[in-house]
């Protein structure tokens, strides 16, 4: 075997691959059958195709309610809300320091006024809605659930998933906001909340997609992906309360597909088929159900680049195949232009259509797994695996992911493993087309900004001035102290207590600010 | 690489505002010091009087800031003013992120010495910096 022959996570690859190289028939069972390798449906997408998701919102509730019905109208099955910094960071609108970045890269949300008009008209007992939000995500689920009462909505009927993926944003994504201890609790809490009153919400959306956009490997990417998964069970069970089976279907999980196409279809059966073994062996779950790894993906991220951004166009529908071929559940396609503008309405529109014709003219989804028993897909899914388990093993020795990312071993990893990667491009070692190789003298592109209308900021801060005038103050008092008085306890789950706040029309900075009083602040190791 | 009698070039990395992607920081940072500088990466979440501190208190050269969110046009010209404030406009600012050609211009109007955007290398920067600082 040529050992100098790898895939990009340093998996060697053999000239070709025969019938020696499959596993043991019970490693790959059926589609449907535990433990999934296959796909989690017998039908694979016949019964259900994935969710065609793209991820927008920019600016006001009013600009961003315009642009879901647009996608809505265009036949998006749901919605993927992004939220400005200071919403995701837990300051209101009106802090001033934080003024620069009100409604920028994303919706600006200050109270539960601002999410009546984001999704007026959008019956939310009818569309499912992905919200990528973390430190504050407890917050703005109490804010979906308070809108969904508002419109009449019984909360058992409200459909979508929190992303709520707090160690990953310790290591690379940057949106903390307390340390990692209360975060995992008030998580557990979220997830206990949703398995017991929003059976179809998905509390958590643990998310691989930033260590892998900050430079992990797909292998780095799964394993640190599962560890995480592990803890937040590990902390709902601890409590005694729940057993996995009551509170798994409530976790899902999140990634990035990059270029190396078999690859990334291996990292998703392979992490597919170890998530179902810990969830059977290490947690004990009953139910074949439980086992299931269902997941998302962006297609794009890292993976485009900014010259001849038009071959983005290509990459995008390479990854898009992928994550199909992997099983994915529900899927965001990135623009071309995502490198150095906020899509347009055209560019936006055509990663939409990417998936559409993956969808119904390629017919990649008429049959389940197609790739199932192919002696390359399987051999290299099973190398996948194992380089899993020494990844997880390797961080468990160490302590677990908690203390790998208080003592910034994590961060290190992925910031070795970036260098790397920009050494490789920079040295022609790994191509890329059109920065390293087939470059052409065409200018750059034009970065394209987008500038919040002055008129929009102003107006998000006249109404965030008239919901603190309008409400009760005593509502408001009464109720941030009752969560301050939970939160000072371990074993109360504050969900109830957003929900209280934000009917009240308590801001997303005033419950932030109760709850740094009694945890405190994270302090990030620094480490490159 | 600098000789045994040549002081080496020291550089703050910082990321202000609240946009937390630093795989271009880190990269650039740790770029910077395989080229032989003294690099000193502030970490996130950080505002234009802090990251100001740093470049006092580190006594550095020069100063790479990185912003992807959209915020450089409010956080750069703060840091230019806070820097002249203190006397420290012999430090050379570079800004690496998202930026486009208008702001670039501006930007430079202020005193930014250079803007790195989508698709430029670490050895520009490397270079840039060296380049400036011993100028």
């Amino acid at each position: 075997m040529d050992e100098t022959v790898q895939s990009e996570a340093g998996i060697p690859l053999s000239t070709s691959y025969g019938p020696d190289d499959l596993p043991p028939p019970e490693s790959i069972p059926s589609p449907g059958v535990f433990p999934f390798t296959r796909g989690n449906f017998p039908d694979g997408y016949r019964g259900r195709l994935w969710t065609i998701r793209q991820y927008s919102g920019f600016g006001t509730p009013e600009e961003s309610n315009e642009r879901y019905r647009y996608l809505l109208d265009q036949g998006a099955t749901g919605l993927s809300v992004a939220f400005d910094l200071p919403t995701q960071c837990g300051y209101d609108s009106d802090d001033p320091d934080v003024e620069e970045e009100v409604g920028r890269v994303g919706v600006a949300i200050d109270s539960l006024a601002d999410f009546e008009i984001l999704f007026d008209g959008i019956p939310l007992d009818a569309i499912s809605t992905s919200m990528t939000i973390n430190g504050s995500a407890a917050i703005l689920l109490a804010f979906y659930v308070a809108t969904g009462e508002k419109q009449g909505v019984d909360r058992a009927k409200l459909q979508g998933t929190i992303q709520n993926d707090i160690l990953k944003e310790y290591v690379s994504r940057g949106t903390w906001i307390w340390p990692p201890r209360p975060s995992l609790r008030l998580i557990a809490d979220t997830i206990e909340f949703c398995a017991d009153q929003i059976p179809r919400f998905n509390a958590i959306s643990v998310a691989g997609a930033h260590f892998r956009d900050a430079g992990a490997t797909a292998a780095q990417e799964m394993a640190f992906t599962l560890m995480d998964g592990i803890t937040y069970c590990e902390e709902v069970i601890g409590r005694g309360r729940m057993t996995i089976d009551q509170f798994a279907r409530q976790v899902s999980f999140y990634f990035y597909t990059h270029g190396n196409f078999f690859e990334e279809i291996a990292k998703y059966r392979a992490g597919r088929r170890r998530w179902a073994r810990i969830v059977r062996e290490r947690f004990g779950a009953k139910e074949d159900r439980s086992c299931m790894f269902r997941f998302g993906v962006v297609s794009g991220g890292a993976s485009l680049h900014a010259p001849q951004p038009h071959n983005n166009i290509v990459r995008v529908a390479y990854e898009a195949m992928a994550s199909v071929l992997g099983g994915v559940q529900s899927m965001f396609t990135a623009a071309w232009d995502e490198p150095f503008a906020i899509p347009t309405e055209e560019s936006a529109t055509l990663a939409l259509r990417t998936q559409q014709i993956l969808a119904y003219e390629t017919g990649v989804a008429r049959v389940a797994d197609p790739l199932g028993g192919s002696y390359y897909v399987e051999a290299l899914t099973d190398a996948m695996e194992e380089k899993l388990v020494e990844i997880m093993e390797d961080l468990e020795r160490q302590g677990g992911m908690v203390k790998g990312i208080e003592d910034g071993v994590l961060q290190r990893q992925i910031s070795e493993q970036a260098f790397s990667i920009e050494q490789a491009v920079r040295s022609g070692e790994r191509t890329v087309v059109g920065v390293n190789k087939f470059q052409t003298d065409e200018e750059r592109p034009e970065v394209e900004g987008y500038e919040l209308d002055e008129k929009g900021r102003l107006r998000q801060l006249e109404r965030l001035a008239e919901v603190k005038r309008t409400r009760s103050a005593a509502d408001v008092s009464a109720t941030l102290r009752a969560l301050a008085k939970a939160a000072a306890k371990d074993d109360e789950n504050l969900m109830p207590h957003l929900i209280d706040c934000a009917t009240a029309y308590c801001t997303v900075g005033e419950m932030v600010h109760v709850l740094k009083d009694e945890w405190g602040e994270f302090s990030q190791p620094v480490v490159f | 690489m600098p000789t045994a009698t040549e002081k080496k070039i020291r550089v703050v990395v910082a990321k202000p505002g609240l946009d937390g992607h630093d795989r271009g920081a880190k990269i650039i940072a740790r770029a910077l010091r395989d080229a032989g500088m003294e690099v000193i990466y502030t970490g996130l979440h950080q505002t234009p009087e802090q990251i100001v501190e740093t470049v006092i208190q580190e006594d550095a050269d020069a100063v790479g800031l990185s912003i992807l969110s959209g915020a450089h046009m409010t956080l750069v010209p703060r840091v230019m003013e806070l820097l002249k404030e203190q006397g420290a406009e012999d430090v050379v600012v570079t800004l690496g992120g998202t930026i486009p050609s208008d702001d670039v211009k501006e930007l430079k109007a202020l005193g930014v010495a250079e803007v790195f955007t989508p698709g430029a290398s670490t050895q520009e920067a490397v270079d840039f910096i060296r380049g400036a600082v011993r100028a």
